[in-house]
């Protein structure tokens, strides 16, 4: 993996929304998972939802996170609908 | 005997799992094991089945460590989790937890205890199906105040 970028994933209901399942995001480094949802959202249309719309639930490095945690180059950051399994 | 976590496309036997469970040797006196099925209504009514996603690999984990903090609240002989994704049809078995312990009061809360906080923290998602069309399952505070319970 490129050092200077980001993986992002998407499940379930937000994967099928924004019609993809990941992506590689250039990580600038000083940024929270809370700066890339807001960055994501600005793109509009179905992506507002990241922001406005209903939970969104945060891993990163496949723990969970909030949008508070940091983010470094090389990171897998996943956003999904708050879980249903059981 | 180890701990198991399995999150697999195929069905399980309650039967061989049970039977693994009571292969831990002469110290364990109490199995409790729990299992989930695929029912008819849910958040819609005419459900004829569920597709259900995960997170690779994070699944996992979250499940091994749902373990240990079972295994530090409980005093644990073995634990066995399986969990399955894919397609199911109405009746079929989605998830199975069991737990065999010294005695029944730890067996029975460890039991629950990981099905409560599984439901509300593993990365699985329900997809509902039926003869109108398909629904993402909604979390229910319900379930999230049973997580809730054990955060004492």
């Amino acid at each position: 993996m490129a050092d200077d970028t980001l993986t992002i994933r998407f499940f379930a209901r937000l994967r099928e929304e924004l019609d993809t399942d990941s992506e590689t995001l250039p990580c600038t480094g000083n940024q929270t998972a809370g700066d890339l949802l807001a960055q994501l959202a600005g793109r509009g249309g179905p992506w507002q939802q990241l922001v406005d719309g209903q939970p969104v639930m945060i891993a990163v490095n496949q723990t969970m996170a909030n949008a508070r945690t940091p983010v470094h180059p090389g990171d897998e950051v996943a956003f999904f609908p708050p879980v249903t399994g059981g | 005997m180890a701990d198991e976590v399995l999150v697999s496309e195929a069905d399980f036997d309650p039967a061989t799992e049970y039977a693994r469970l009571r292969d831990s040797g002469a110290g364990t006196g109490a199995i409790a094991t729990f299992t989930g099925l695929v029912r008819d209504s849910g958040d819609l009514t005419g459900v004829t089945g569920l597709y259900l996603e995960h997170y690779p690999g994070m699944t996992e984990q979250v499940i091994e460590d749902l373990i240990r903090q079972a295994r530090e609240r409980w005093n644990l002989r073995a634990v066995r989790v399986i969990h399955r994704v894919g397609t199911l049809n109405l009746t079929d078995q989605i998830v199975f937890v069991g737990v065999a312990s010294a005695h029944r009061e730890d067996a029975f809360a460890a039991c629950q205890f990981l099905m409560d906080i599984l439901k509300t923290s593993a990365p699985f998602w329900k997809k509902e199906l039926t003869e109108e069309g398909e629904h993402w399952v909604e979390q229910k505070d319900t379930d999230v105040q049973l997580g809730e319970r054990w955060s004492s």
